[in-house]
């Protein structure tokens, strides 16, 4: 038997986190929300470092339902353009070399996007996994989970429809 | 000036104040330019930072969440049978087009329902074209009372 020799390590990782820092550092926004991802294979974990500017009730303190529903919107984008691209980064259609934030494919466009807040969001970092439960050629549906101490314990998730990128 | 006026004046000012003072809605820049009676108009200028496609210039579909999200609770609190804060309990936005780059996006909201401890809210939010909005929403938030 004649088996291929595995791809060296490095260069697997290598190619999977510049198809990542292609998708993410184009993106003003994300870095406006301090939001950073941790990547395990296809497994991406959306970070939200606490910071002043992100509360909403000073009083309490709680962050702001708007920081909230961007870090979920900006999380299930992120795990959408991700997974779309996966196949064709992994079996080279698609090479990892080109793809830099100025020659990034299409990304998918938010139809609509519904939060459940289902507690509030302490003043401390956030954490959110999202979920591609349909893919399709032309729309998408995705979930998300965020929490801050305990995975268990949310305290926000959301569900979104996207407009998937037309493909060459 | 009777004195429901009085009261709505009030309550206009202690919202307004309540409303600049949050800290995420002042990093995206946003300005209260109407507010009363359950009743709230907010924009947000055009930024780089608010970039979610850098291929096109357009905003990111967050910050549009985020200036939805602030309205809805402003109209909430501009409320004459709420007081206090509010917090959203559940938000859903749809988004008809993308954004025109350049523009400030403008939200109306009106809060056209309130329970005992729930109020209801209904939002659109344009940008330099009127007729077409960019985004609307629904949402419902919490009733705080003063105890």
């Amino acid at each position: 038997m004649n088996r291929p020799a595995p791809e060296p390590v490095e260069i697997v990782k290598e190619r999977r986190d510049r198809t990542l820092s292609a998708l993410i550092d184009g993106v003003p926004y994300i870095k406006t929300l301090g939001v950073t991802f941790d990547r395990r294979g296809d497994e991406l974990t959306a970070v939200m470092a606490y910071s002043d500017k992100l509360i909403g009730n000073p009083l309490l303190p709680a962050l702001h339902g708007g920081a909230i529903a961007s870090f979920l919107e900006v999380t299930a984008i992120m795990e959408l353009s991700f997974y779309i691209l996966w196949d064709d980064v992994e079996s080279g259609r698609l090479d990892a070399e080109s793809l830099t934030p100025e020659a990034l494919p299409r990304l998918p466009k938010t139809i609509d996007f519904t939060v459940d807040y289902l507690r509030s969001g302490l003043p401390r970092d956030a954490y959110a996994r999202a979920r591609v439960n349909r893919s399709g050629r032309r729309y998408a549906s995705v979930h998300v989970e965020a929490w801050q101490d305990r995975r268990e314990r949310l305290f926000a998730q959301a569900t979104g429809h996207f407009l998937m990128p037309s493909r060459p | 000036m009777t004195e429901t006026d009085t009261r709505s004046a009030d309550k206009a000012r202690i919202a307004r104040q309540f409303i600049e003072a949050i800290p995420f809605s002042q990093a995206l820049r946003m300005s209260l330019d109407e507010i009363g009676d359950g009743m709230a108009v907010i924009s947000m200028p055009y930024a780089d930072e608010l970039i979610g496609d850098p291929g096109t210039g357009v905003i990111h579909g967050g910050a549009v969440s985020a200036l939805m999200d602030t309205t809805g609770g402003a109209a909430v609190v501009s409320h004459p049978q709420a007081l206090a804060g509010t917090a959203t309990i559940d938000l859903r936005i749809d988004y008809m087009r993308p954004a025109t780059p350049g523009d400030t996006i403008t939200c109306k909201a009106v809060c056209y329902n309130v329970t005992r401890s729930v109020a209801f809210i209904r939002a659109a939010a344009f940008d330099g074209d009127a007729a077409r909005p960019v985004a609307s929403a629904t949402g419902a938030f919490t009733v705080e009372r003063a105890r």
